[in-house]
C-alpha cells in the first residue's frame, strides 16, 4: 500500500511539532525515519498511524484519504517501543487479539487464529512459546511477539517506534538483520522510527531525515551519506569536519590562501566547508591545500584520528590518516578534502 | 544473626546484602503477636472453655445464624456494589481533568476519617421514610432505614474508599501504549476496556473488594443506627456480640466472635491465594 502524507502540519497545544510535510512512501517499500529527538519523527508516525490527527494536511493510503479515518479503521499495524504486550495474555492471545476482536463473519473461527498465530510465532522463530506470558520472555522475544501481533491483522501498513532503543547492542544488530529478512519476505510497506543512523542507513531502502518538525533530505543511504543537502545532515549523518571559508572567483578560500578546490556555482563571499574526516587526499608540499599542525591524535579501531590546528585563528578539524603515518604532536600535515561541500555561512 | 546449619530442612532465604534481616523479621513477630495474635488467641481461649455442646448450641442458634447471615451478606453486596462504583470514580479521577478533582479526590476519605456513628445518623436521617430521599423512595414502595438494605447503604458508604484508593495507583501505572496497541488491532473502546483495561485492573479490584468486605464484616458504629436492629431481621453480628455482653453472657459473646473471626480468615485466605495465583501468571 502507498502512503502519501501531503502538507501535514502537528501543533501540540500551539507548539508546532511538524511544519508542512511531505513524504512519498512507496508499496512495499522499507523506510526510516531519522533524526535527534525532538525532530518530530515519531509525530509523524503517529500520524500515519490515527494515533495522532493532523492539524493541517492529509494522510492517503493509496487514493483514500485516510486522515478522517479513525484508528481501528486504519488497519496499520504498530509496534511500540517498549513493545505495550497484554501482560494477562499468552503470547498467542496476544497475537490473535487483533483478530479475535473483528466483528461477525469477518472474525476468523477460533481454531484458524490459532492456527494463525502459531504462523506468525514461526515466522518470528519464537515457535512453541504460544502459551508463555509476556513477562517470562526476553526484551528481544518481547519485541518479535509485538511484532507478529501486529503483522496478524494483515495491515496495510507496519509502523514501528523505535522498535529496537530498549535492546542491548547485541539483540539489536541481530534484530535489525532479521527484521530486514521477515520485510523481503512479506513485503509490508514499513516505516520505522530511530535515532540511530547506522540503523537506518544500514536497514532502510530510503532514509528520511528530520530535524526541527521538518524534512531535512530523503534519500537512499548512499545520497545521504554521499551527498548531504544540508549542514544538518551532514553534522548527523557520519562524521563530518567543518571550516569556515570565503568564495572568490569560483575558487575556495582559506584565510589569505586559494585551496585548490573550485567552485564555479558557488555564491561569492563567506561560506563554509564540510567534509568527511576519511575522505582527504594527503599532500606533500603545499600550493593550494589546507594545511595544519597536529593538535592531538587518537587511535581509532584501523586508522588514526588526528586534530589539526589550522592558521592563526586556531581552527580545528578533524581527518583521518592511515596508522603507519608518520605525522607526530606539533608536525605539520596538509591535505585536500576528497569530497566535499559548500554551504552559505549560517 | 547465624545462619541455619546446612543440614537442616530448609533455610531462611538471605533477602539481600543490607543487615537487619533478624531485627525487623523478630520485631514484626513480637509486635503482630502483641497486637493481634495475643487478643485473638485470648478469644479463642475464652470461647474454646465453653466445650462443643455448649459452643454448638450458640452457634446453631436461629439468632445467631441470621445475624450472621446478616452480617456477611450484606458486607458482601455492598462490597460487590463498591467494586462497580469505586472502580468507576477511580476511573473518573485518574482519567479525566476537570475543575474540583482535587476536591472530589479528597472527598473519598472523608468515609475513613468521620466518626461512623455520625455518618450512621446522617445515612438514617436521609433514608428513613420521613427523610429527603426516604421520602421518594417510600410511594415506589422502597424501605431503606430499618431494613438489611439499609445496612448495605451504610456499608457502602463505609467501604468506598477501600476500592478507590486500592484501584486508583494501579490505574495511573496503565501503560497509555497498551491501549493504542489494542486500538491499532481494531478493538473498540469497549473492547479495550473490558478485554485490555480491565483484566489489568482485577488483582486491585479483588483487594478493593477483600478490604471493603473485611470493614464491612466488622463494622458496628454506622449500622447500628440505619438497621433497626430487630433481631432475626436486621440485627448484625457485632451487635449480638455487644447484647451479649451487656447481658454478662460472655462465652455466648466469644463464641459468635470466633465464628466471625474464622468465617473471616477463611475468606480473606482465599483472596488472598486468588491473588498470589493471578500475580504469579500475569508478573
Amino acid at each position: 500500500m502507498e502512503v502519501r502524507v501531503a502538507n501535514v502540519r502537528k501543533e501540540f497545544e500551539r507548539f508546532p511539532a511538524l511544519h508542512d510535510v511531505s513524504l512519498d512512501i512507496k508499496s512495499g517499500e522499507l523506510i526510516a525515519l531519522l533524526g535527534p529527538s525532538g525532530s518530530g519523527k515519531t509525530t509523524l508516525l503517529r500520524l500515519i498511524a490515527g494515533l495522532e490527527r493532523p492539524t493541517r494536511g492529509k494522510i492517503f493510503f493509496g487514493d483514500e484519504d485516510a486522515s478522517q479515518k479513525s484508528i481501528q479503521e486504519r488497519n496499520v499495524g504498530f509496534v511500540f517501543q517498549h513493545y505495550a504486550l497484554f501482560r494477562h495474555m499468552t503470547v498467542a492471545d496476544n497475537i490473535g487479539f487483533g483478530l479475535k476482536v473483528r466483528h461477525g463473519s469477518s472474525r476468523p473461527p477460533a481454531q484458524e487464529i490459532r492456527r494463525r498465530a502459531s504462523e506468525l510465532l514461526d515466522l518470528v522463530q519464537l515457535s512453541g512459546l504460544e502459551k508463555r506470558y509476556p513477562a517470562q520472555l526476553s526484551g528481544g522475544q518481547r519485541q518479535r511477539v509485538a511484532l507478529a501481533r501486529a503483522m496478524a491483522i494483515e495491515p496495510k501498513v507496519l509502523l514501528l517506534d523505535e522498535p529496537f532503543g530498549a535492546l542491548d547492542a547485541q539483540v539489536r544488530r541481530e534484530l535489525r538483520r532479521w527484521l530486514r529478512e521477515i520485510h523481503d519476505r512479506t513485503g509490508h510497506t514499513t516505516v520505522f522510527v530511530t535515532h540511530d543512523q547506522e540503523e537506518a542507513l544500514e536497514l532502510a531502502d530510503r532514509v528520511v531525515v528530520m530535524s526541527q518538525g521538518r524534512i531535512e533530505q530523503v534519500g537512499t543511504a548512499d545520497d545521504i551519506y554521499d551527498t548531504p543537502n544540508s549542514p544538518f545532515v551532514y553534522g548527523f549523518i557520519g562524521e563530518s569536519s567543518s571550516l569556515p571559508v570565503k568564495v572568490e572567483n569560483g575558487e575556495v578560500w582559506l584565510a589569505d590562501r586559494p585551496i585548490g578546490l573550485s567552485a564555479p556555482h558557488a555564491p561569492e563571499g563567506e561560506a563554509t566547508l564540510y567534509f568527511r574526516p576519511h575522505d582527504v587526499e594527503l599532500l606533500d608540499g603545499c600550493s593550494g591545500c589546507i594545511a595544519g599542525t597536529v593538535a592531538a591524535s587518537r587511535r581509532v579501531a584501523g586508522t588514526r584520528r588526528v586534530e589539526l590546528e589550522i592558521g592563526g585563528e586556531r581552527q580545528r578539524v578533524e581527518i583521518e590518516l592511515p596508522v603507519g603515518h608518520p605525522a607526530a604532536q606539533k608536525s605539520r600535515v596538509a591535505f585536500r578534502p576528497g569530497r566535499w561541500k559548500l554551504f552559505p555561512a549560517a | 544473626m547465624t545462619t541455619a546449619p546446612a543440614q537442616a530442612g530448609w533455610r531462611f532465604r538471605q533477602p539481600s546484602v543490607i543487615p537487619g534481616f533478624g531485627l525487623t523479621l523478630g520485631f514484626s513477630l513480637a509486635y503482630l503477636t502483641l497486637i493481634i495474635l495475643i487478643p485473638l488467641s485470648g478469644l479463642i481461649w475464652r470461647s474454646a472453655s465453653l466445650g462443643w455442646a455448649d459452643f454448638w448450641a450458640i452457634a446453631g442458634d436461629r439468632r445467631t445464624i441470621n445475624a450472621l447471615e446478616i452480617s456477611f451478606g450484606t458486607a458482601f453486596l455492598a462490597a460487590a456494589v463498591n467494586v462497580v462504583f469505586g472502580t468507576l470514580v477511580a476511573w473518573v479521577l485518574v482519567r479525566y481533568r476537570f475543575p474540583g478533582r482535587r476536591i472530589v479526590d479528597a472527598m473519598v476519605d472523608l468515609p475513613f476519617a468521620l466518626p461512623t456513628a455520625v455518618a450512621g445518623i446522617a445515612l438514617t436521617t436521609l433514608y428513613a421514610p420521613n427523610g429527603w430521599i426516604g421520602k421518594l423512595l417510600m410511594p415506589l414502595g422502597i424501605k431503606v432505614a430499618y431494613t438489611p438494605l439499609g445496612i448495605v447503604v451504610a456499608l457502602v458508604f463505609i467501604g468506598l474508599p477501600f476500592v478507590v484508593r486500592t484501584v486508583q495507583p494501579i490505574m495511573e501505572e496503565i501503560d497509555k501504549e497498551v491501549e493504542e496497541a489494542a486500538a491499532t488491532l481494531g478493538a473498540s473502546r469497549f473492547q479495550i476496556i473490558t478485554r485490555v483495561l480491565f483484566p489489568g485492573l482485577a488483582p486491585a479490584i479483588i483487594t478493593g473488594f477483600s478490604l471493603a468486605f473485611a470493614r464491612g464484616v466488622g463494622e458496628y458504629g454506622s449500622v447500628i443506627f440505619i438497621a433497626g436492629n430487630l433481631p432475626y431481621k436486621s440485627e448484625i453480628a457485632p451487635l449480638l456480640i455487644v447484647i451479649r455482653l451487656e447481658e454478662y453472657n460472655y462465652p455466648a459473646a466469644t463464641a459468635i466472635a470466633a465464628i466471625m473471626l474464622a468465617l473471616s480468615f477463611v475468606m480473606l485466605l482465599v483472596v488472598n491465594l486468588v491473588q498470589t495465583w493471578s500475580r504469579k501468571r500475569y508478573g
